[in-house]
């Protein structure tokens, strides 16, 4: 099995750990395998070591230890230029002192294609990103969502097989951020390029990606789809950096198979469901999605647990609605209500009970 | 109609702007004021006389005012001397020229122009007494009282009416000789009738009052006058018809007319002073130079001169100074390309290496300006001399025989090494702040579109530093074709530049008019090529930072 996984892989990390002053690890020990195709994206806080990977992965870093392989083969000692990634910077770094143009075929004269065929190519890289009219400009006169448009053209114009993306859309504006991502999804996927992108932006990355690893201190917390990493979260780290997230402390008070009850700080009793916790009196940290609190006692088990909860505030947003709630000592415990028609407003001091089921309510590591 | 905006009061949006704005203005003029008017004083004003001092010429005129206009019906080309109407104007200017002691500067002014005049006016200067006696000695003989200052004064003196252009046009002839103020009572005003008889004596004794009233603050009624008046009345009395005068002095000057009271002969005594008034030389030299401007200076300054016949060239053993513009330009090219050569990987070094070591290796390139031009210079002169640091060094080694040490110093390398060493911090400054502009992603990114490190380097690193380079370089430049010490004191004769010729024409020959004009080509080159530069690499290009 573990062979096969190794033949199909077309980017490997292999124990790649990466130190820049020996004394401090900034990647440890990341092993990640990606099958040819896939749009994975590196998420993360920063400081977290996602730039370092993707740095590693393009050359301009060598790792400390490991392997990195590309397409079976160790890239280690191969140098940036001849290993064949594209490349979109976040400040888009086009040549200010060649026109369009000339950035885009930049690529193919080092390679020594001939003129005609780079003035093909490059048309072609053009139209596929819309901007065979601004061929003649300088980046200046551009602005930034164009001046990305040309970083991924040429990206891409040599046709690689891998292409990397760091925090391309950091420097746009969210309308412009969110067409640009769909458009860079839907190229990756249309020429089947293998990307790896860089972001610390968590709707960008649930909602362009196959895959999405989350990186914290300088390990992949969790490697998953976007809706298992949303919805069934491995770790208390990834549980609060994907989403809104409300959290409550306490210790296990019963544990059996797939239920467990906790018993909060201020002695109350809820149903959650274990993930990484497995003794009873073990302290773990509770978490809910504030969409999945239930406040219609009809709808929960006859026999779940609820808390007593006292309305702080309600803030209308539209459509939802954000009513902050004090439970058990906890001031900031959220929960989203859909604008429906039916849908109460809950009024500040009003006393509510809520509950859940068991399934949403998550029992991590404390 | 086009519609004039109207602001809410209903005046026109444009005046109501400009109202808003004025306060504005004049808060910003007030505050750059103290600057202006200082560049305006040290700066403009002395780079505009000194403009004006290459091509003003007025000496000759205001020292030789009548010879200058007898001169100019003389044709040098056929005729073989002036006339004796020249020489005669000649003795009068140059004897009011020799009391006021201006002759020696002319002197000096037109020994620039042909060697030995400023020995002959200093000469000449000192004989005039000698022509004057042909005539002063037997007046003296004929009345004791012309020897007596008041009967002058009582003669010349106005009694019925004033010959108020005379005196007008004799003030102005002191006040140019003297370069000063001759305004205000003298005491003394000519006399109407005695100008008409006596037009010449009267013109000079008019002078001689003001001279002495105005120069020496005397008296004029109290002083004997020049000798001068002497000649100047034995001319008059050849002419003079004295019959129908009877003022004071009547008989004396009846006298005098009688006895025919000689006149010098002017073309033999100036021959006898010096044979060379007796040549052409002289007078053509003063001919040519005798305009109010002149292009003579800008002519020296390109070994030509400035002729009866136009222009020509120097003798070639007198010509150096276009060698010496020629050779300025040169080494300043030399001096900018070793500048770009040795202070490139520096820039480079000092955009792209961690803050800590970036910021030591700049107080390294900077530490040379904290240091005074004279200490570095000399310092080079101990480094490069043929017993010096270098040499030594090199002998020691084996690399060069003690008998056979090398000739770096006083010559055009000594020059070109130590002026490398001084100006590269103006080569290195701007290249470093352009360079640290361009971001490292750039190369990045060229090498990871397939480029190697070279030609990541020159096709995308390179061309964005251009700015730099073309900064530093017309820093460099500017200010190598106008540097003086380093070449004086490193650059023996071969080694030196134009400045060290102007610094030499200003402190040592004085002649501040060929000074100016090298100083004038020097300005217009340095003028000419930034704007070759702009029109080449365009002015916008250029980034201080």
């Amino acid at each position: 099995m573990a062979d096969t996984a190794t033949d199909q892989a077309f980017v490997e990390f292999e124990r790649v750990q990466k130190s820049y002053d020996g004394e401090n690890l900034v990647v440890k020990d990341l092993n990640l395998s990606m099958p040819k195709g896939e749009f994975l994206t590196m998420l993360g806080p920063s400081g977290s070591g996602k730039t370092t990977c993707l740095m590693m992965l393009a050359g301009f870093e060598t790792a400390t230890h490991g392997d990195i392989r590309l397409d079976g083969v160790s890239i280690n000692n191969i140098p940036p230029h001849k290993r064949g990634i594209g490349m979109v910077f976040q400040n888009y770094a086009l040549f200010p002192h060649m026109t369009v143009a000339e950035n885009l075929s930049f690529p193919l004269e080092v390679r020594k294609i001939g003129k005609d065929e780079r003035e093909k190519k490059v048309m072609r890289a053009l139209g596929m990103v819309q901007m065979q009219d601004f061929a003649g400009r300088r980046p200046a006169q551009l602005s930034g969502g164009q001046q990305q448009r040309i970083a991924l053209a040429r990206a891409l114009v040599f046709e690689p097989e891998l292409v990397l993306m760091d925090e391309p859309l950091g420097a746009l504006d969210k309308q412009l951020r969110e067409t640009l991502q769909f458009e860079i999804t839907r190229l990756a996927h249309d020429l089947g390029i293998t990307t790896v992108y860089v972001t610390h932006d968590q709707t960008e990355a649930l909602t362009m990606s196959d895959r999405v690893a989350v990186f914290d201190d300088g390990r992949i917390q969790q490697l998953a789809p976007p809706d298992t990493l949303y919805e069934e979260p491995q770790n208390s780290f990834v549980a609060q950096f994907i989403g809104e997230n409300n959290t409550l402390m306490g210790v296990i008070d019963e544990i059996a198979g797939e239920t467990c009850v906790v018993r909060l700080d201020d002695g109350s009793l809820i149903d959650a469901k274990p993930i990484n916790v497995t003794e009873k009196g073990q302290r773990t940290r509770v978490s809910i999605r504030p969409e999945r609190v239930e406040m219609d006692k009809t709808r929960l088990n006859p026999d779940a647990h609820t808390l007593k909860a006292e309305v702080l505030e309600f803030i209308y947003m539209g459509d939802i609605f954000r009513t902050r709630l004090r439970v058990a000592g906890s001031d900031d415990f959220v929960i989203k209500t859909r604008n429906a028609p039916d849908q109460i407003r809950l009024q500040p001091g009003a006393q509510i009970d809520i509950g859940w089921m068991p399934n949403d309510c998550r029992a991590l590591d404390a | 109609m086009a519609e004039v905006m109207l602001a809410a009061d209903g005046t026109p949006l444009k005046r109501s702007l400009a109202r808003a704005l004025r306060r504005q203005k004049i808060r910003a003029l007030g505050l750059i004021a103290p600057l202006l008017l200082f560049v305006l004083i040290t700066f403009i004003i002395p780079i505009g006389s000194m403009l004006f001092r290459s091509v003003e010429n007025e000496i000759v005129s205001n020292t030789l005012p009548y010879t200058v206009q007898a001169l100019s019906s003389w044709d040098a080309e056929q005729d073989a001397l002036p006339s004796e109407d020249t020489f005669q104007a000649m003795f009068f200017d140059m004897f009011i020229a020799a009391e006021a002691k201006r002759h020696t500067r002319l002197g000096t002014r037109l020994n620039y122009e042909t060697t030995g005049l400023s020995s002959l006016f200093r000469q000449s200067g000192r004989k005039l007494d000698d022509i004057a006696d042909v005539s002063y000695e037997p007046l003296e003989d004929l009345d004791k009282a012309w020897d007596d200052g008041e009967t002058w004064y009582a003669l010349m003196n106005a009694r019925d009416g004033t010959d108020e252009s005379l005196l007008a046009e004799q003030r102005g002839r002191v006040a140019r000789l003297t370069d000063s103020e001759t305004l205000g009572d003298i005491n003394f005003a000519p006399d109407a009738e005695v100008a008409a008889l006596l037009p010449l004596a009267a013109r000079e004794y008019t002078a001689w009052a003001i001279y002495v009233a105005t120069q020496d603050g005397r008296d004029p009624a109290a002083r004997d006058p020049w000798e001068a008046i002497a000649p100047a009345l034995a001319l008059d009395l050849q002419t003079a018809d004295l019959s129908g005068y009877d003022g004071p002095a009547a008989d004396m000057l009846r006298a005098a007319q009688d006895a025919n009271l000689p006149a010098p002969d002017f073309t033999a005594a100036f021959a006898e002073i010096d044979e060379d008034w007796g040549k052409r030389v002289p007078w053509e030299t003063i001919k040519t130079h005798s305009g109010k401007f002149t292009s003579g200076y800008f002519l020296n300054a390109v070994d030509a001169q400035k002729t009866a016949d136009g222009m020509a060239w120097q003798p070639e053993n007198k010509q150096i100074l276009i060698t010496l513009f020629g050779r300025t330009i040169w080494m300043s090219m030399l001096i900018m390309c070793s500048c770009i050569l040795l202070g490139y990987p520096i820039a480079w070094l000092l955009a792209n290496l961690p803050m800590r070591q970036a910021n030591l290796l700049l107080i390294l390139v900077l530490l040379p300006f904290w240091t005074s031009l004279l200490v570095r210079t000399s310092a080079w002169k101990v480094m490069l001399q043929q017993q010096g640091v270098i040499n030594d060094v090199l002998v020691w080694i084996g690399l060069v025989a003690d008998d056979n040490r090398l000739i770096i110093i006083n010559n055009q390398f000594g020059t070109i090494v130590s002026m490398t060493h001084i100006l590269l911090p103006f080569m290195i400054l701007p290249m470093y702040s352009v360079m640290q502009t361009i971001q490292p992603t750039y190369l990045r990114a060229a090498k990871s579109l397939g480029a190697t490190n070279w030609t990541a380097f020159w096709r995308v690193y390179f061309p964005q530093s251009i700015p730099g380079i073309g900064a530093g370089s017309i820093l460099v430049f500017i200010l190598a074709i106008g540097y003086y010490i380093t070449p004086e004191i490193v650059g023996g004769t071969k080694g030196v530049f134009i400045s060290n010729r102007i610094a030499y024409h200003i402190s040592s020959s004085l002649n501040w008019g060929l000074a100016a004009a090298l100083g004038t080509i020097l300005l217009v080159a340095v003028l000419i090529l930034y704007w070759a530069y702009d029109k080449i690499v365009g002015i916008d290009n250029v980034k201080l930072g």
